[in-house]
Formats: structure tokens, C-alpha cells, sequence
């Protein structure tokens, strides 16, 4: 799509043709000057707003009523544009303008935060475009003509007499169409280069260059559009970033930006020491994924770990709490039992395991892998035991583990299951139920470490030392409501979706 | 004389004559030079020349038709190839700041190349073709030049043979011209519809409901189906072209849907052993695929799905997609077989053989004929001052060879493309009140 570069901003009344939609495409940044507080408050708000945007995705379904209701409460609270209607007299007013212009600045400010890594931009371009699809589909029929006109969107609607004419065709085209919802529903014609993926997969009837689409498609493709800009804009502002860092009243507050609010990476421990090196052991047990268990026992019985396993374990134990002087004796001693003497641990393992603590080289405090991460990268081979043992390991091999783990039949069973079905941290969490006996894990789990957390809160604690906390991230990162089989559904979809991109 | 007489070691003799007094030089530069609308066109386009032992030279660049004749009547190129209208002169593209010499614009071009069909013609592979397969390509360019003519509104295409095996297309639209990458991509899978390589038996997959672009590609694979595929290629005649038909049909139809695993197909076998007739045994096919359809099973269109497969047109996406991608330029000679890369006159589709393309060979034999029926068209009496004299001499020259109707071709498409550059010109000049 192409979003053509304005050549004249020569506008009559700036205020007012700025912002004349509540929504926007936010194609220009904004050219004014404001205050370093300003900029704190717009950025922050902006992000609690995508951190509901978040939530409410993942305990409701999207675009439902309570879905709706909780975004625009969040709306209103933090002074964001919500209503596409407002009274002609109170469009121009200072209220909405405000609304809109902080609409504006917050995202171009959050964009610096999140276009440093993969992740970051991953989650930002996410919340965008849900929040952009909710706001979109507040609009009516003709506010969202006028929308995309304004925006140089060619979607012209096709005439009653030539969608008739083409009935046919339409419904030969799309899955949407059949016979009478032709007849009920809009038609656009849009430019093709404006729809290239409805072009590419054959998924729309194409005429003289325009290709048609039913207005319930319409969304896909503004949506894809903008999350193709985005993700362009995003990598060229990364580029730039290192200027924008330089500024020293921005530095801190961007790094604070994109720390402290994608999600816990359960790398600061508040519970660093109270765990002991010969609670590793019966933890091991009790409160372990699948993965680290495994990782453990290999450990134990080979008294060596590959590389991988050495990583995805050695971050998983700092995650729960062990020192650097812990995890070099615990390394050290089972390392030492096996083929390694101490002069060679210390000179070839020592070394990686400070490197992970931050104490090595770039100093980078290396944060415990998610799950996204264990099942994603760095497949196992022949020989290794890192990864996930609901997605690495043959369906004999997890049975006979499960087995050897008292895990019931028919508990094995759903979990073979939801394995086939490519939900990978759904079975874990299976797991986790079956193991700890309990109906509803009460958390969606994308990490090993909250697994082991979630299982120490469920046991009471256990052991001597005290009941491991969650470590304080953000304010508003309080335990998640139960997710229902739809936004379950819908997580393991985003799974599927990286599968499927091969 | 025979286009057989042609010699590859002759090209160094014949390539001098033939761009001294056979290529069309002017008409190639009012092609390229697209009415002068945008400026520097021309001067920023690129051109590769493969010259004698296989030296390859790109980033050819020229100021003036002149300066394009006086180089390659220099340089003598073996083959020619055109490439993008970048941002600076390419032959200055050194001098430019690295990162700003970018392709811009070009042609969104198609490249059919018989080999891609070698798994499913019998009677040639490779680099050969006859009239049994040449088909396929009249298939080709019937379907896409309907697809993007009527489904994308393209308007000024100019297809050409290759000179060995294969068509292309060169979709010249202002439209066209300024495609993006992902824009040439889309559309090259939108008409893609053959995919897998030797691995994949089953090679076109199609489900409910059928694109309004695949029938009406169906309906002209089955126009030529009857004669194409059962009689030239007889794709049921032989047992070994029988079973890779067959083994498109899905394993319901053939072992008849329950656990009676043979019946089926042993009915379809027996069958053919009696009737060798492959209309009859096509006949039974299709319906057995129209019994399918009414079942609402998978796989319910296989008979469709084999048409298409052994008469789609393949296309190579990687051509289409690059802006900056170099492809063969119309009235370059081919090398091996001496045949000049000519255009194809669309409305004489049916009637045109590869075989009769004039090669260098032959053309250039023909400028020595005895002049007959001297002058049939009078040069017209212009100012005789503009256009010298080699080059009047040069438009009565190809006049009188096989290369005039081909050079006819391209004259009339250019007039196409002017008329539209006419209502251009002449849109850009109201709108700044110019009278």
C-alpha cells in the first residue's frame, strides 16, 4: 500500500485538520515541542493503555462486549480519543483535540521504546493493531469511507448495478460470499496494489485492476497495511535510536519504557539466596516444568550438560534464585563427578557460567528463556537435552517419561493430545495440574520460571527457606484472570501462526 | 534459403550487417524512450551486452538513439539484455554515492521457458520444442494476456519468442512500469498455479470455490485439450503417460472408496485395454470426476486439476519480481540458434511457428536479393535533411526481408502505447492550463 508523502502541509486551520479523524494512521510524526513531563505522561499512559489492550485480549475475546466496555473505560481514564461522534461543536473543542494529539505523540514516543528488539517490536505492533482494529470498528459504514479517503485509501464502493452484474463472480471469489450475503452486504473496489495478499492467494475477484472486497474483509486489509507500515517504521526508527539515546533526559526513561512492561522476564530476584543447593533436587521433583526436570536428570546421570542444556538450565536456576557462587559449586561438583577436573571446569566452564550472570564479556545479565524461546530456537540434536520436551521429544518417549513420573493414563492422554494439536505450553500446563493435583492451573504459562513460582505459591511454599515472591515488576502486573477456552484458543493460535510461517 | 543455413560461427560476420542496416533502431527508441513524458527515460537505462567469448558487460548506458546505434554497432553484441531505468546514468553508477543508485522503474516482465514443462510433454525435454509442444505456449500467452489485461487492467503488453524455447511478455503500462517488488511478486503468484518440482506428483490443487481467473484459464486449456493433450502429446495412449495421468486420480475414484481396494481400478485398466481410443477413455474420466463432484469428497476437481497441470502456464517468479532484473530485449539475436528474438502478433496467435522465425542468417542473405518491385512504399519525402541517408537506407533495408511484418508488430503496439501517452500528455497539460 501506498501511504504517499504528503508534499504540501499548507493547512487552512492546523488544529482542526490534524486530527479530524479519532483515529489515525499515524503516517507523520508530530513537528511540536514538548515538555520532558509531558512526554513522561503521554508515554506511560500510552503503555498502561496497551497493557490493557493486552489483557483484555487475552481474558476476552476480542471485539465482544465486555471487550469493548473495558477498553473504552480505559480509554476515558487515561484521556485517549474513544468516540468517533462527537457533537460538530465539540470535535474542534480543546477536549478532544487534546485527546487526539496525545493519541499521536504517545505512539511515536513508544515506538522509540519498542523498535530495539525482535520482542519488543513483536508485542508493540501487536497491541497497535488490535487497539487500531477495536477503534476502527467503532466507526460506522460512512465514517469509515470518509476515514480512509482522508487517508488517500481508494475504497470506492461498488454500485448496486454492477455488483449485481457480478454476483457470480463475487461468489465464485471469497469464501465470505455466497448468494444472498452479496446481496446484503457492501462491496469495495480498492486499486490491487492496495490488497497485494488478496491478490497473491486468489482470495478476491480482481477486475481492471481493482480487486473487490466484501466490507467484511475491508479490516484485513487496513489492518495488514498498517501492520506492514509499522513494522517498516519501527526498523528505520531503530536505526535512528542511538541518536535519540545520546539525549540523556530521554535515555532513562525509554530503557524504563520497554523493561518494565512486556511481561516479566523473571530476571531480578527478590529471591536470590533462598534457595538452597540441596533443595535443588526434591524441587526438581515438585516444582520443575517438564524441561528443566529433564534437563536436571540428565545432569545428574551424565554428570554433564551440552551447550544448550547449560544454557536454558543454568538461566532457569538464576531465575529461581541462585547465586553466581551457588551455580559455580553446582555446577562445578556435578561436573566434577564425570570426565571434568576442576583445573578444566575452571577454565572452560567457569568462565560462561560468570558470562551468564553478567559478570563476563559484554555484561549482559542474561534473562531465563521463555517458552516461546525454548520451543522456537535452537532445536536439539542428537545428543542434547535442552528444548521442550512437549515439542522435541517423539510421542513414545514423552509417554514413557510421563509414565516413569506417575503422571496418570488418561491425564498422559490429554496431553498427547493437545501435543498433536501443536499446543505445546497448554500440555505443560496439563502437566503442571496433573502434578500438582489441582483442577485449574489459575495462569496461562509462557514461562519455566513462573511455572516453578506458580508451583511453589500452590504448594504452600515448601522447603525451609521462605515462600518465593513474584518478583516486582510493574505496578499493574497482578496476577492474571483465569483465561476462558476462547482466549486459550486464541494463544495457541498465535502459536500455530509462527508454525505455519515455517 | 533455409533458416537451417545458419552457423553460430558465422555471427561474427552477420552481427555487423544486421545492426548496421537490420535493427530497428528507431522504432526500439521510441519504445524505450516511452513519448519523452518522464524525463532522462532513456539515458538512465540499463542495458547489458554479451559480447564475443562470453564477455558480459553491464551497465550500459546511452544518451541518444545515435549514441545506442554507434555503440552497438562497436560493440557487436552476441546477446542484448534490457534492465531497470535507475535513479542516475548507469554508466555513471560509480561516481554515485553508494546506496543512492537505485533501480526505479520497469516493465513488469514474464518469461515462459518450455523446460519448465518436461515432466509433462513426451515428445521433446529441454531446449528442444516442435509444434507438438509449441502449443503449450499458445496456451500460455491466451491465458495470462487475458489475466492481465482483463483481471489487472493492464493494456500495452508486447509478447515475444525468445528465439529458442520459450515466450515473453513485457507489460510496458506507466502502471506497470512503476510496480513495487511485492506488487510484481503478488501478481505473479496470483497467476501461478503450478507448484512442486520432481518430488510432487500432484502439482495443481484446487478448491471450492474456483476463481473466476482459473475458469476462465480452463476454458481455454480445454479449447486445445482435445487436440493438445490427447492427440499431440496422447497422454493416454502409452501406458507410461496413462499412469502419471492416472496417478492424479485420487485413490477413492481408482480403488473405489470402501475396503474393495481393486475393482475400480482394475475397471479403469481393463478398460483402456480394450479402448484405446483416448477421447473415449478421457470421456470416462470426467466422469467419473463428475459423479465426484456431486459428493462433495476431496479431491472432487482432479480432472480439472490434470488439465491445468499438463497445460497452465509455468512461470518463473524469481523474473518477475526484481525491478533490476535483466531480461532478454526483443530483436536480439539468439546465439544458438541464430533466430531473432521477434514479436508475437496476438491476433494471429494460433497461426504462429517458431519455426518460421527469421534467423540473422536468412535476413541478412535477403538484403542481397535483387531489388523487386523496387520500392513498394515510398519513404515519404520529409525533410530529407532529418533523416539521413543510412538510415532511409536502413528503413527501406529491413523492409525487404522476413523482419519487416515483425518490425510491423512492434510499430503498431507503439502506437498504442502513444495514443495513451497522447491522453497523458494531454491530461498533464490542462490540468497546468497550458493551451
Amino acid at each position: 500500500m501506498q501511504f504517499p508523502v504528503r508534499q504540501r502541509r499548507l493547512i487552512a486551520n492546523p488544529k482542526t485538520e490534524l486530527y479530524v479523524h479519532f483515529l489515525q494512521f499515524y503516517g507523520q510524526p508530530p513537528l511540536e515541542n514538548i515538555s520532558l513531563s509531558e512526554f513522561e505522561t503521554f508515554a506511560v499512559d500510552r503503555l498502561k493503555l496497551l497493557k490493557t489492550v493486552e489483557n483484555s485480549g487475552v481474558s476476552q475475546v476480542k471485539g465482544s462486549e465486555p471487550y469493548q466496555k473495558k477498553l473504552d473505560k480505559e480509554f476515558s481514564n487515561l484521556n485517549f480519543p474513544n468516540k468517533p461522534d462527537i457533537k460538530e461543536e465539540d470535535k474542534d473543542g480543546p477536549n478532544e483535540y487534546e485527546k487526539r494529539r496525545k493519541d499521536h505523540i504517545s505512539h511515536f514516543i513508544l515506538r522509540l521504546a519498542y523498535c530495539q528488539t525482535e520482542d519488543l517490536r513483536r508485542w508493540f505492533i501487536q497491541q497497535e493493531v488490535d487497539l487500531f482494529r477495536h477503534r476502527f470498528n467503532r466507526l460506522t459504514s460512512v465514517q469509515k469511507s470518509s476515514f480512509l479517503k482522508h487517508n488517500n485509501l481508494h475504497y470506492e464502493t461498488v454500485g448496486l448495478v454492477e455488483k449485481t452484474a457480478l454476483t457470480d463472480k463475487l461468489v465464485q471469489s471469497s469464501y465470505a460470499g455466497s448468494g444472498s450475503k452479496v446481496d446484503t452486504q457492501d462491496y469495495y473496489k480498492v486499486p490491487f496494489q492496495d490488497a497485494l495478499d488478496l491478490v497473491r492467494n486468489r482470495k478476491a475477484y480482481l477486475k481492471a485492476g481493482y480487486v473487490y472486497i466484501p466490507q467484511q474483509d475491508i479490516v484485513i486489509t487496513v489492518l495488514n497495511d498498517f501492520r506492514t507500515q509499522l513494522s517498516k517504521a519501527l526498523a528505520l526508527t531503530a536505526r535512528s535510536l542511538p541518536t535519540v539515546l545520546s539525549d540523556e533526559r530521554l535515555q532513562p526513561l525509554l530503557s524504563h519504557l520497554s523493561h518494565a512492561y512486556v511481561g516479566q522476564d523473571y530476571s531480578i530476584q527478590k529471591n536470590m539466596g533462598k534457595i538452597s543447593l540441596e533443595q535443588i533436587d526434591p524441587l526438581s521433583g515438585k516444582s520443575f516444568p517438564l524441561c528443566m526436570r529433564g534437563l536436571h536428570q540428565a545432569l545428574r546421570e551424565n554428570h554433564h550438560l551440552r551447550h544448550g542444556g547449560r544454557m536454558q538450565y543454568g538461566l532457569f536456576l538464576k531465575g529461581i534464585g541462585l547465586t553466581l557462587e551457588q551455580a559455580l559449586q553446582f555446577w562445578r561438583s556435578e561436573f566434577t563427578k564425570g570426565k571434568v577436573d576442576m583445573d578444566k571446569f575452571d577454565k572452560q566452564y567457569a568462565y560462561s557460567i560468570r558470562h551468564n550472570f553478567g559478570k563476563e564479556g559484554k555484561r549482559t545479565d542474561y534473562t531465563p528463556y521463555s517458552c516461546l524461546k525454548v520451543i522456537l530456537s535452537n532445536a536439539p540434536s542428537q545428543g542434547d537435552h535442552h528444548g521442550c520436551p512437549f515439542r522435541h521429544s517423539d510421542a513414545e518417549l514423552l509417554k514413557q517419561k510421563l509414565q516413569s513420573y506417575k503422571v496418570s493414563p488418561s491425564g498422559i492422554a490429554q496431553i498427547l493430545d493437545l501435543v498433536k494439536g501443536m499446543h505445546y505450553q497448554l500440555a505443560c500446563q496439563k502437566y503442571f495440574e496433573l502434578t500438582h493435583n489441582i483442577e485449574d492451573s489459575g495462569f496461562s504459562l509462557n514461562h519455566p520460571n513462573q511455572y516453578f513460582l506458580e508451583s511453589q505459591r500452590v504448594l504452600g511454599g515448601g522447603g525451609k527457606e521462605a515462600k518465593a515472591e513474584p518478583p516486582q515488576r510493574a505496578p499493574d502486573v497482578a496476577a492474571k484472570p483465569p483465561l476462558d477456552p476462547p482466549a486459550l484458543a486464541e494463544m495457541a493460535e498465535d502459536l500455530d501462526a509462527y508454525f505455519q510461517d515455517g | 534459403m533455409t533458416s537451417a543455413d545458419y552457423e553460430p560461427a558465422s555471427l561474427p560476420d552477420l552481427l555487423p550487417l544486421y545492426y548496421r542496416r537490420l535493427f530497428p533502431f528507431s522504432q526500439y527508441y521510441r519504445w524505450l524512450n516511452y513519448g519523452g513524458v518522464q524525463k532522462n527515460y532513456f539515458q538512465h537505462r540499463e542495458f547489458s551486452f554479451t559480447l564475443k567469448d562470453d564477455i558480459y558487460v553491464r551497465y550500459q548506458s546511452f544518451n541518444t538513439q545515435n549514441e545506442l546505434e554507434k555503440e552497438m554497432q562497436k560493440m557487436n553484441p552476441y546477446k542484448i539484455d534490457i534492465g531497470a531505468v535507475y535513479s542516475h546514468r548507469p554508466n555513471q553508477h560509480n561516481t554515485v554515492k553508494s546506496g543512492s543508485f537505485q533501480a526505479l522503474e520497469k516493465e513488469l516482465v514474464f518469461d515462459i521457458d518450455m523446460t519448465d514443462y518436461d515432466d509433462v510433454r513426451s515428445c521433446c525435454s529441454a531446449a528442444d520444442i516442435c509444434p507438438k509442444c509449441w502449443t503449450l505456449m499458445t496456451i500460455a500467452i491466451r491465458i495470462l494476456d487475458r489475466a492481465l489485461r482483463e483481471d489487472f487492467g493492464f493494456r500495452h503488453l508486447l509478447w515475444v519468442y525468445s528465439g529458442r524455447r520459450g515466450v515473453h511478455c513485457w507489460v510496458c503500462d506507466e502502471a506497470a512500469r512503476k510496480l513495487s517488488v511485492a506488487a510484481r511478486s503478488a501478481i505473479a503468484e496470483y497467476l501461478s498455479l503450478v507448484k512442486g518440482g520432481d518430488e510432487t506428483v500432484r502439482k495443481v490443487v484446487l478448491s471450492d470455490p474456483i476463481h473466476p481467473s482459473i475458469r476462465d484459464a480452463l476454458k481455454v486449456v480445454e479449447r486445445y485439450f482435445p487436440q493438445y493433450a490427447l492427440h499431440d502429446q496422447a497422454v493416454l495412449g502409452l501406458k507410461e503417460s496413462v499412469d502419471k495421468v492416472l496417478a492424479l486420480v485420487p485413490e477413492d475414484i481408482l480403488y473405489g472408496g470402501t475396503d474393495s481396494r481393486e475393482p475400480l481400478l482394475k475397471d479403469l485398466h481393463t478398460y483402456f485395454e480394450s479402448e484405446k481410443n483416448p477421447e473415449k477413455r478421457w470421456g470416462l474420466l470426467r466422469g467419473c470426476a463428475t459423479t465426484k463432484q456431486g459428493t462433495l469428497k476431496k479431491g472432487q476437481h482432479f480432472e480439472k486439476e490434470i488439465m491445468l497441470q499438463y497445460c497452465y502456464p509455468r512461470l518463473d517468479v524469481n523474473v518477475s519480481k526484481g525491478v533490476n532484473h535483466l531480461l532478454k530485449s526483443p530483436f536480439s539475436v539468439h546465439p544458438k540458434t541464430g533466430r531473432i528474438s521477434v514479436p508475437i502478433d496476438l491476433r494471429q496467435l494460433d497461426k504462429f511457428d517458431p519455426f518460421d522465425v527469421p534467423t540473422i542468417s536468412l535476413i541478412c542473405a535477403e538484403l542481397d536479393r535483387p531489388r523487386v518491385g523496387e520500392e513498394e512504399e515510398q519513404v515519404p519525402k520529409e525533410k530529407d535533411s532529418d533523416i539521413d541517408a543510412a538510415e532511409r537506407r536502413r528503413i527501406r533495408d529491413y523492409k525487404r526481408t522476413s523482419l519487416a511484418k515483425y518490425v510491423k508488430v512492434l510499430d503498431q503496439f507503439l502506437d498504442g502505447v502513444a495514443l495513451s501517452n497522447r491522453g497523458e500528455l494531454l491530461k498533464k497539460s490542462d490540468l497546468q492550463k497550458d493551451f
